[in-house]
């Protein structure tokens, strides 16, 4: 069983409030910080830990700080982006429901090290009980002294202040969040500048997901070596799994990198497998965006070799035969799921929340959303995969932001790995729209399908 | 700082984008820009015309940069290395953005008012594919009047967002912008409400097709048709520069625009008075007739000018890439 | 153009909405206030159950901004209803981790019990409906949303939607 960092107290009745979450150790890390380390000290526990950004692009944390300008007289944000949206991903709005405080020790912290006095967690609007739960919990740490003027004595001020969100998952990319945290519409900046020389009203910021923040908690608790020693390679400490789809015990687990993907699918302690005693068919790894596999690819490497779930393991084979780790937003299909169905409704979630500033996504996204629909409903020609395919890539890597990419992945990797499922549904148009095809060849051993 | 682009070598001041460093160079390898505008800050990125490769990043680091890179809104550094017409990736992405930009383009240049002054229509030409291979509805909108002056047929829009850039930056409060997101979005000003301020006119300037069009001489006639001349007054608007561009059929001023340059920008702006107010020869002091871009359909009335460079002629993956200019080469 | 729905109904805030507003703009620095303007727009929701013009025209002189500014963030985002909605609006997840276990049955079914088509209002006034993206409450679908709260029900059934729909009823008598 691998240590609980976030969430070992999950289960402590009344753990949302100041007072036992302050018993049970809480607040440590900002007396530490605050009373015995400096900024830069934190940063470098921070980058001594490994820590990659949870929120998706698994940027090292620490670096990130590191890059942040600090030009005299001009105020530094740490903006947290609590906007989670990604399709199968619902990590941060379980962590912010049962441990507000830890988010609000670990915004505490990290506004410390990197020397800002106000600081927001940008909350998407639709989280409206969330933004009750962590405006009353600052309000609890304020009323203790953890907030606000002088804190503990250190002559440290930070004010905290929870910023909600309009319904747009868009304003989960960085420059977005911070455009509409300035009361604009979500649109996209274009880089550079980056948001560590130029952010929040134009000054240096950082924005990082609400994972990350809390596990500066523990990092400053036992020490970014001690933080390393968890996990495997590169891929450091644990990692919030949200596992979501056809399994038999869907929820967020705490895992330590590294875990097999197999244990973390079968094994009780975990998702338990897949309900209802039917087999897996597919697997998305980590939020809507990454590439999906089908079962057999999912578990083992194309090398035969286990899979695990780590940011290189996931990674391994590339976007020929791996996937991504992305927000670890975990998706389960069983055999009775339809894949082309699927990923029509993912290119509907990407066509309409494309932001509309550049015209490969603006335009790209509803052309496969188009195109994708009609297959699904049967009037598919034989000649869309390969029109699918190549609007995939006239828009991946050409736009103004990664939600390009997120959009052509899904859909370019669908056809890849199910291009026969997708063939079905042209030459059986009649039946496709009764049943499904079923689990296929899709969790065959390895080499049959790869020889 | 030391650039080259397609092989041209150029030197420019820091903080130079690579689009302007190839307008420097100028000729064919300049890459075509929808969005930008030199003369309003803040636009360009956009359309995504004007991609290029960066083969390699500078004399410092070398490395090429992964993907291409919208070229109006990336300066140059010392030593840099620039594809443009000579990357067939360039070639390939290009096309790519002409066709997205044309899905949901009506197809009926013939009888748009901007024909013959389209940026998309002389994009379209030179970069994309002959046919469309989108089989769906296209969007399509009402056209509304903004004012009494100025029309609207959002149908037409690329969403470049040059005329929300010059409503912010040259008049004196916006009252139009975009609504919704994505392939919804929509230039509008929510409200039926009458755009009109001194400098608004110069959103038609901007517009690089023929969704915001001159209402007091739309129907007059097709633009190949008429004769520009270049003319100024003296004018009573302190922020006016009054040099314009008229626009004659036989003795008649049938339009007033900003004087364009060989990229289509309106060299300065100007104000409603000159553009919509001023239509005799007796407010103008002519200067002589313009000099129209060879580009331009206006010059030649047809697209005979559109020929590949000599290098991609000699060099048989970049034949390959643009295939489909040497078939028009051949076709017209 | 986009359908407006346009009222003539002059929109006053009371004093007690004008001090909240206040209060979110001391929260940014000096001059920053329009990055007040989604906190507010959700403020004015929630007090008038929809944005109208005259609501975002106020908003907008408050903010010392142009109503097109408010205009265009409004019709950006999602949540903001420009045109009235039932006094609950019932928001369906339908995206892909939802879908597969189930959310497009409950959204057949809600249409049904409700006998209104997505976006409409019942014609009592107190229901709407429509499907949104990823509620980010994926492992526990399907889920689905109340405004103007937001309260939140997952693992639907049609038997824990019939529960909800009266209990909504039953409070909006008291
Ligand atoms: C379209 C898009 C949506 C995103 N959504 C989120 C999100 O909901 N939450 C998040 O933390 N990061 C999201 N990101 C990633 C952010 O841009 C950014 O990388 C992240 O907040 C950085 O934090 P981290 O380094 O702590 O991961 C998104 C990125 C893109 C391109
Ligand atoms: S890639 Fe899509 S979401 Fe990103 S800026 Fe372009 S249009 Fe907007
Ligand atoms: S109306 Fe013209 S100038 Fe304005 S965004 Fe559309 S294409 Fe650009
Ligand atoms: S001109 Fe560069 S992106 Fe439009
Ligand atoms: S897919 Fe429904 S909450 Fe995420």
């Amino acid at each position: 069983m691998g240590r609980k960092l976030l969430l070992e107290h999950i289960n402590v009745p009344g753990i949302n409030t100041f007072d036992v979450y302050r018993s049970k150790g809480g607040y440590a890390a900002v007396e530490k910080a605050l009373k015995t380390l400096t900024p830069d000290e934190v940063v470098e526990e921070v980058k001594k830990s490994g820590l990659r950004g949870r929120g998706g692009a698994g940027f090292p944390t620490g670096m990130k700080w590191s890059f942040l300008a600090k030009p005299e007289g001009v105020a530094r944000y740490l903006v947290c982006n609590a906007d989670e949206s990604e399709p199968g991903t619902f990590k941060d709005r379980f962590l912010m429901t049962y441990l507000p405080h830890l988010l609000i020790e670990g915004m505490i912290v990290a506004s410390f090290a990197l020397g800002a006095k106000t600081s927001y967690i940008y909350v998407r609007g639709e989280m409206m009980p969330q933004i009750r739960i962590l405006e009353k919990a600052i309000a609890e740490a304020k009323a203790k002294g953890f907030l606000g003027k002088n804190i503990l004595g250190t002559g440290y001020d930070l004010e905290l202040y929870v910023q909600p969100g309009g319904g747009a998952y868009i304003c989960g990319e960085e420059t977005a969040l911070l455009e509409s945290l300035e009361g604009k519409r979500g649109n996209p900046r274009i880089k550079p500048p980056f948001p560590a020389i130029a952010g929040l009203y134009g000054c240096p910021t950082v924005v990082n997901n609400v994972e990350s923040i809390a596990a500066v908690v523990p990092i400053i608790n036992e020490g970014g070596d001690e933080y390393a020693k968890l996990g495997i390679g590169r891929s450091t400490g644990t990692k919030l799994i949200s596992a979501g789809g056809n399994l038999k015990n869907p929820g967020v687990y705490e895992i330590d990198l590294g875990l097999p993907a197999e244990e973390f699918l079968y094994s009780d302690e975990y998702c338990g497998g897949i309900a209802n005693g039917k087999r897996l068919k597919a697997v998305v790894a980590g939020g809507s965006s990454v590439p999906i596999l089908p079962a057999n690819l999912f578990l083992k490497t194309i090398n035969n070799e286990a899979r695990l779930m780590s940011y290189e393991s996931l990674a391994y084979g590339g976007f020929v035969s791996g996937t991504m780790m992305g927000s670890g937003g975990f998706i389960a299909y069983d055999e009775d799921q339809c894949i082309v169905r699927n990923t029509w409704n993912f290119a509907r979630f990407y066509h309409h929340e494309s932001c509309g500033q550049c015209s490969p996504c603006r335009e790209g996204t509803g052309w496969m959303e188009k195109v994708l629909h009609r297959l699904e409903y049967g009037h598919g020609k034989m000649s869309d995969m390969d029109l699918l395919v190549d609007v995939s890539k006239k828009i991946e890597g050409n736009t103004i932001c990664p939600l390009g990419d997120a959009a052509a992945w899904p859909v370019a990797s669908a056809i890849r790995h199910f291009r026969d499922e997708f063939e079905w549904h042209v030459t059986d148009a009649a039946t496709a729209v009764t049943r499904n095809y079923g689990i296929a060849h899709y969790a065959d051993p390895l080499n049959t399908v790869v020889a | 700082m030391k650039v080259t682009i397609d092989g041209f070598p150029i030197e420019v001041e820091a903080g130079t984008t690579i689009l302007n460093a190839a307008r420097l160079i100028g000729g064919d390898i300049v890459p075509p820009a929808m969005c930008y505008y030199s003369k309003l800050e803040g636009t360009g990125g956009k359309c995504r015309t004007c991609l290029v490769q960066v083969s390699k990043g500078s004399e410092k680091d070398p490395r090429p940069m992964p993907k291409l890179v919208a070229s109006c809104r990336t300066t140059v550094m010392d030593g840099m290395e620039v594809k443009n017409i000579t990357s067939p990736e360039v070639i390939e992405a290009r096309k790519g953005v002409v066709e997205m930009l044309l899905i949901n383009h009506p197809l009926d240049c013939p009888v748009c008012d901007q024909a013959g002054e389209c940026h998309l229509q002389d994009l379209g030409y030179e970069h994309g594919a002959a046919k469309t291979r989108y089989e769906f509805d296209r969007r399509t909108f009402e056209k509304i009047d903004i004012g009494d002056k100025i029309q609207l047929h959002m149908t037409r829009c690329i969403l470049c967002y040059r005329c929300v850039f010059v409503a912010d930056q040259i008049t004196d409060h916006r009252i139009h912008g975009i609504l919704n997101r994505g392939d919804h979005s929509e230039i509008s000003t929510y409200i039926q409400k009458a755009v009109d301020n001194d400098f608004s006119g110069n959103v038609i300037d901007v517009c690089p097709v023929g969704a915001l069009t001159d209402k007091t001489f739309r129907f007059k006639n097709r633009v190949w048709f008429t004769k520009p001349v270049e003319a100024h007054r003296e004018c009573e608007n302190p922020k006016c520069c009054g040099k314009v561009t008229l626009w004659y059929k036989g003795e008649d001023v049938i339009r007033v625009t900003a004087r364009k340059d060989e990229y289509g920008e309106a060299e300065e702006f100007i104000c409603n008075t000159c553009r919509f107010d001023k239509k005799k020869t007796s407010d103008w002091i002519i200067e002589g007739p313009r000099k129209v871009s060879h580009k331009s359909v206006i010059s030649s009335n047809h697209y005979d000018t559109l020929k590949p460079l000599p290098v991609v002629k000699t060099n048989p993956v970049l034949k390959e890439a643009n295939k489909e200019q040497f078939e028009r080469e051949t076709r017209l | 153009m986009l359908s407006v729905q346009d009222t003539n109904m002059p929109v006053t805030f009371t004093p007690e909405l004008i001090s909240k507003f206040a209060d979110i703009v001391s929260r940014y620095p000096e001059g920053k206030q329009k990055s007040a303007l989604l906190p507010i727009l959700h403020l004015v929701q929630a007090e008038f159950g929809w944005v109208s013009v005259p609501a975002m025209d106020k908003v907008a002189e408050y903010l010392s901004i142009q109503p097109i500014e408010v205009y265009e963030v409004a019709s950006f985002y999602t949540m903001y209803f420009l045109k009235p909605q039932g006094k609950y609006m019932l928001e369906v997840c339908r995206t892909g981790p939802c879908e597969i276990v189930g959310a497009g049955k409950i959204m057949n079914y809600i249409e049904q019990k409700l006998g209104v088509k997505e976006g409409d209002v019942t014609e009592d006034g107190l229901f709407s409906w429509r499907g949104v993206e990823c509620l980010a409450a994926c492992g526990f679908g399907p889920v689905l949303q109340i405004s103007p709260e937001y309260t939140f029900y997952e693992k639907l059934t049609p038997e824990s939607v019939d529960t909800l729909i009266s209990d909504l009823k039953a409070k909006a008598k008291n």
